[in-house]
């Protein structure tokens, strides 16, 4: 940088300072993308091996309902159902919680509503999951076996305890979209007589309906991916389960407790990191999504 | 508040520098340890990984032979047997713990046999139940009938009218194949509605909670809360594992690529003087590899 020698002080300065912040953040920016390249790369690279060394079919690995490694049987399917069904399932019970919670806040008492309930969901958000999955075993697993068939162990303990995990993700967001939303929108339809009910349900809701799927997006996004928790109380046995209090497993509760236990390059140990590939990929469908929902609300 | 800035940055720099001070003291060596006796002092550091079973008693008695050796530097990690074969097999770590034989876990049969095995103690396993189930002593093939599926109530087995929930390791687990290969003398499939859980905390936990609830843990787990339960009418305990009349036990091994340098060698040594394997690990409910009158080889041949 050769600064003119008639240029004024101030002036080099500042260029110098915009040149110095521009260079810091192209290099954080760099250092990121590199990092999530070779992430992809590594999960991908180690994933794949299944299908090209071990000679898994991709249709066994994604139908196949057998999963016993010791004779060759990697048939992935009862993961991959119990994840969509945990998540789905966690997503049914934490939403229409967390669109309640939100609209107690925002529109119904926003005086204290949202004093008292927002540090309780950040509260919420910030206890770690093995404290939920500890909760989930010692309390919700004995009440789950005492009034219903089974073990209490399954997919509804894992649903309870995911759906309490997202009920932060999907208020938050929530609350924000409503809080956004203008004055006037409300204040017309006030105006033309309707009720605060009508005024939520006809305005209020449908406006900001895509910020709050959005959210429920991110929600379930999260569960998909909550391993430790889940793990705890959902039994772990690699069947399709008949009933939702039927031991199952999800990708994620198979891949912490083997992984550790089977060594690098076996065939055990790559069908579980084709099955973290599977999860990476659910995560770019769901920011897929997610864009496609923003995008949508923006029109 | 400009200082304040330069005060918080001059605070974050000294951190960072800190903690990678931190990484690179762990290479460094000494040899200021010689202290009367006339062997040369042993520096240098060793890193363990592997089966967390095995690692508490190698963390103890690794801060023993630190105190000991003022040169050496031990760290003793987790990850489970199969990241413990991984990582001394690539070279990573000086020592892998596992809780089973290398050959049966490593497929690659030259890196399994570039390991040289240390044993260093023997764990056993017992069957246990929830004590309400009312059955004490259970043959081999009861046990395979109940974990292939074939015995679904307790009734059959002369016990109470409850159904078996059986609490199961995965299928990947050292505990599990020790389990199958001298108690039930098979491997099992994964029944549909077992649970399994990896670690032995949780298994006992729901062994206790769970009405007619069969699993299997090492004895430094087992208590008054769980039925351990004989095997063919032995009871399982320390004197019947000894003399070589219970079956369902298995080595903890320490794996070295090749064979071990000085400070290892004398880690791995430290480990079968009497100091630890009558002091530390009978006190961590593990079973002196010393005391042991029988052999087992890798097929599971036992010879006395």
């Amino acid at each position: 940088m050769s600064a003119k020698p008639d240029q004024p002080y101030l002036l080099r300065k500042h260029k110098t300072e915009e040149w110095i912040g521009r260079g810091y953040t192209t290099i954080c920016v760099m250092f990121l993308i590199v990092i999530i390249i070779s992430i992809v790369y590594f999960v991908a690279s180690k994933g794949i091996t299944t299908f090209t060394k071990d000679g898994v079919s991709v249709s066994e690995f994604l139908f196949g309902t057998r999963w016993s490694p010791d004779d060759n049987h990697f048939g992935a399917f009862p993961f991959i159902y119990g994840s969509f069904l945990t998540s789905l399932l966690a997503a049914a019970i934490a939403s229409p919680l967390s669109i309640c919670a939100a609209l107690f806040m925002t529109e119904i008492v926003p005086t204290w509503g949202k004093k008292l309930l927002q540090p309780v969901i950040e509260l919420l958000a910030g206890i770690p999951s093995v404290v939920y999955g500890f909760i989930g075993l010692s309390i919700l697993v004995p009440v789950l076996r005492d009034t219903f068939p089974g073990q209490g162990i399954g997919v509804a303990a894992g649903a309870i305890v995911l759906s309490i995990m997202i009920l932060p993700t999907i208020t938050s967001i929530a609350t924000d979209a409503l809080s956004s939303l203008p004055r006037n929108l409300k204040e017309a339809s006030y105006g033309l007589g309707s009720t605060r009910w009508q005024t939520i349900k006809g305005v209020v809701l449908p406006t900001v309906m895509p910020s709050i799927l959005t959210g429920v997006v991110l929600g379930m996004a999260r569960a998909f991916g909550e391993a430790l928790a889940v793990q705890m109380v959902i039994g772990n046995a690699p069947h399709v389960p008949s009933s939702l209090f039927e031991s199952a497993s999800t990708l994620t509760s198979v891949i912490t407790l083997n992984m550790s236990n089977t060594v690098m390059g076996t065939a055990q140990n790559n069908a579980l990191w084709s099955m973290a590939l599977i999860l990476l990929l659910m995560t770019f469908v769901f920011i897929f999504v997610v864009r496609l929902l923003e995008r949508r609300h923006r029109l | 508040m400009k200082l304040k800035k330069t005060f918080l940055t001059v605070l974050t720099l000294a951190f960072t520098l800190s903690l990678t001070a931190c990484g690179t003291k762990d290479t460094a060596t000494t040899d200021s340890n010689t202290s009367g006796t006339d062997k040369p002092a042993l520096s240098g550091s060793i890193l363990a990984s592997g089966s967390t079973a095995l690692q508490p008693l190698v963390d103890q008695v690794g801060k023993k032979f630190m105190d000991k050796n003022s040169g050496v530097s031990i760290q003793v990690q987790g990850g489970g047997s199969g990241t413990g074969l991984t990582q001394v097999s690539g070279g990573q770590v000086q020592i892998g713990n596992s809780d089973v034989f290398a050959s049966e876990k490593i497929k690659d049969e030259a890196a399994a046999k570039a390991l040289v095995d240390h044993q260093v103690a023997v764990v056993a396993i017992a069957a246990v139940t929830n004590p309400e189930v009312g059955v004490k002593s259970l043959t081999k093939q009861q046990l395979v009938d109940i974990f292939t599926g074939k015995i679904t109530n307790w009734k059959e087995v002369q016990g109470k009218d409850v159904k078996i929930a059986i609490i199961n390791r995965p299928s990947s687990s050292g505990t599990r194949a020790t389990f199958e290969k001298f108690a039930l003398g098979t491997k099992t499939e994964d029944l549909k509605g077992s649970i399994q859980e990896d670690s032995s905390g949780t298994v006992k936990k729901l062994v206790t909670e769970t009405p007619g609830a069969i699993g299997y843990l090492a004895l430094s787990y087992i208590d008054d809360k769980v039925t351990a339960l004989q095997y063919d009418g032995v009871d399982a305990n320390v004197d019947n594992v000894i003399s070589g009349k219970y079956p369902v036990w298995a080595y903890e091994h320490m794996y070295t690529k090749g064979e071990p340098d000085a400070s290892t060698k004398a880690f791995l040594d430290y480990f079968m003087t009497d100091e630890v394997q009558n002091g530390d690990i009978t006190e961590l409910g593990y079973i002196p590899f010393s005391k042991m009158q029988v052999k087992r080889d890798v097929e599971g041949n036992v010879t006395k």
